[in-house]
């Protein structure tokens, strides 16, 4: 499928997904990046910091909770447990990365920090380490995204940082990271890009999930220490990807199944860049991508606006053609009504994003054999608090 | 190698003009317009002529060629039509066009099915402003076989190494953008001590672009530069304009506008 002049080898490459399609004028602080990048990993100083922000800052390690009352509602000889992503602090996975990559620019000597928002939970997790180490921040977040997330775009604003709302294009997502990549071309001397995804030229995706990789650890000995034995399956959303990446990259040599949610929209359309698109080139790699016959990007379209993006991380691509993942649709109806049943049954109101999780985690054990006792994890990547203006509004 | 390219930039250069090279975006503001905007660039003494391939996402574009692109692809522009408007360029204009446009459509196209195209239509040269070097040699190894010239950028972030690199690969003409930035938004500072800087390292003739827009700072650039290229300034000249007249009128003038100032700088180097 790789088109015989694209390069199927060198770094960041996943299968011949991923690469480096940037404008010049990037290149070299991208090598500046996996430079720092790879210094890190050979400092042990490095890790230590992390670690101590990631404990006494986030509150890790993240709980792997077992959810009995859904398990009843839904399949009572299945082990069901959540890993509690949510309870990060910032409400969501994406303060794994942030704090990494502010680590890292701060090492690198930057002093102001740009971002790509959608659901503004890694608008917050950016903000929140900005603050923390003084630099400056700006977030590029679409109109559409300014309007129901409001809630992250106050919360960014009162930790300092510059919401920038973008009106090109969807508006959404996809034009957010255009717009900052714009930026950061513009002032890439002193700017570092913290991406929010497994997305984005390389070393972005290696790094993102590196970054994310923590959860995958986590997950793997909590449910041997609780169940003494692996999962029969994982199940994370995918957007770009990173909290996916995060929680299968503790299983991918297991014989465990793992499963990505696409957002599989409305008639209004879709965001399943890996079920129903084909590799192309978007913000920087090669992976599949929502794009029409011309190679001219289509639009996404998700309740979840941390899923409203055409393309996917180019790891996710490689594990989809090796299938070593199984990626599936779920849409907006779907992850609602999961949202509600959750919140209800739990305790708990998970993020629009994460609800496509539990949703496909419950269709899936409704058309299995009643007899089997599968042990799945479901990965609660944030929290819905943010959702709740919308969610008030389709909630009976 | 020696493509219809580097014989057009070669010849310029021998013949101690400095290129002023306009980039259009193809169908914009439609094709029809396009046709005689790149007739009026003919007729300002315009030899080289960027083709613009408009794109969804362009990502190393300011605000005048986001918005050209996009009404470009609302009225149906596409690659195949760009190479087709190119076409036209070379046959009935004779104009060299050089395309610039995004690697996506370029893939979607086909790439060999794409080079092929260009070499039929006279297209001389293609710039791809999301391919840099490390990705570039697919690309150009099958455009070169078709006689058609993978044109390089280069920016000031692009140190010696790199420049050295570039220099080994390029053919044609080296693109010098000419801060760190996106298109239109002004010229970088010092371009003398930058276009310096990669001559030491490259031979081939540079032309600068992003940000050339008036006269004024196309005059400033060329005393450094074998070719100054004007984009954003046109599209919004075409933006501006209330009709299709009113915006060949507006490309043109200014066009000539440029080309005469241009040709009366005097260059030291080069």
């Amino acid at each position: 499928m790789n088109p015989s002049i694209l390069r199927t080898d060198g770094p960041g490459r996943f299968g011949g997904y991923g690469g480096q399609f940037v404008p010049e004028t990037l290149v070299p602080c991208l090598q500046e990046l996996d430079e720092a990048r790879l210094a890190a990993a050979a400092d042990p100083s490095f890790a230590a910091e992390l670690a101590l922000l990631s404990a006494d800052y986030a509150g890790r390690p993240t709980p792997l909770y077992r959810a009995r009352r859904l398990e009843q509602a839904w399949a009572p000889r299945a082990r069901l447990y959540l890993k509690r992503e949510d309870l990060n602090h910032t409400g969501s996975h994406k303060i794994n990365n942030c704090l990494g990559q502010i680590l890292l620019a701060v090492r690198m000597g930057k002093t102001r920090i740009v971002a790509e928002t959608g659901a503004g939970q890694h608008g917050v997790a950016t903000a929140t380490v900005c603050a923390l180490a003084g630099l400056e921040c700006v977030v590029y977040m679409g109109q559409v995204d300014v309007a129901r997330q409001a809630p992250n775009v106050a919360r960014m604003r009162l930790l300092g940082a510059q919401v920038v709302t973008v009106t090109a294009g969807s508006a959404t997502l996809k034009d957010a990271t255009s717009e900052a990549i714009r930026d950061w071309v513009t002032n890439v001397k002193g700017t570092h890009y913290i991406i929010g995804s497994t997305v984005g030229p390389h070393p972005y995706p290696t790094l993102v999930r590196d970054f994310q990789a923590v959860i995958g650890r986590e997950a793997r000995a909590q449910i041997l220490a609780k169940e003494g034995r692996l999962p029969d399956r994982v199940i994370a959303c995918v957007g770009g990807g990173s909290n996916a990446l995060g929680i299968f990259s503790g299983f991918l040599d297991d014989p465990v199944g793992l499963f990505g949610v696409e957002a599989a929209g409305s008639g209004l359309g879709h965001s399943q860049a890996l079920g129903r698109g084909r590799p192309g080139v978007l913000h920087g790699s090669y992976s599949y991508l929502m794009q029409d016959d011309e190679g001219q990007v289509i639009p996404a379209h998700s309740v979840a606006a941390g899923l409203d993006y055409p393309g996917v991380g180019p790891e996710h691509s490689h594990l989809k053609d090796s299938a070593r993942a199984d990626y599936r649709g779920v849409d907006d109806a779907a992850a609602l009504a999961a949202c509600a049943e959750v919140s209800r049954l739990e305790g708990i109101i998970p993020a629009l994003e994460s609800s496509h999780a539990l949703a496909f985690c419950k269709e899936q054990l409704a058309k299995e054999d009643p007899h089997a006792a599968p042990l799945v994890i479901v990965n609660l990547s944030g929290r819905g608090d943010k959702d709740l203006a919308g969610l008030t509004e389709a909630t009976p | 190698m020696s493509t219809l390219l580097t014989r057009t930039v070669n010849g310029l250069r021998d013949a101690g003009r400095t290129a002023v090279v306009p980039f259009l975006t193809a169908g914009y503001p439609d094709l029809q317009t396009s046709r005689r905007l790149l007739a009026a660039a003919a007729a300002a003494g315009c030899r080289l002529v960027e083709i613009g391939v408009p794109f969804s996402d362009p990502v190393a574009d300011g605000p005048a060629i986001q918005l050209a692109s996009r009404r470009a692809l609302d009225a149906g522009m596409t690659l195949a039509g760009a190479v087709d408007l190119a076409g036209h360029a070379a046959r009935e204009l004779g104009l060299v066009p050089v395309l610039m446009g995004y690697l996506n459509p370029v893939l979607a196209y086909g790439p060999e099915r794409f080079g092929a195209a260009c070499a039929g239509a006279g297209v001389a040269g293609v710039i791809v402003p999301d391919l840099p070097l490390e990705e570039a040699a697919g690309l150009r190894a099958l455009l070169l076989e078709h006689g058609v010239s993978l044109v390089d950028l280069v920016a000031p972030t692009t140190g010696p190494g790199r420049l050295a690199a570039y220099g080994r690969a390029a053919t044609g003409f080296l693109y010098l953008v000419s801060t760190t930035g996106v298109t239109g938004a002004g010229v970088g500072q010092d371009i003398a001590g930058y276009a310096a800087r990669v001559r030491t390292h490259c031979a081939l003739p540079l032309y600068v672009g992003f940000g050339i827009g008036d006269a004024a700072s196309a005059v400033r650039v060329a005393a450094d530069a074998d070719g100054v290229i004007i984009g954003s300034a046109l599209q919004r000249l075409v933006a501006g304009a209330a009709t299709p007249d009113a915006a060949v009128a507006a490309v043109g003038g200014f066009l000539q506008e440029v080309t005469a100032a241009v040709a009366g700088v005097h260059r030291d180097s080069g």
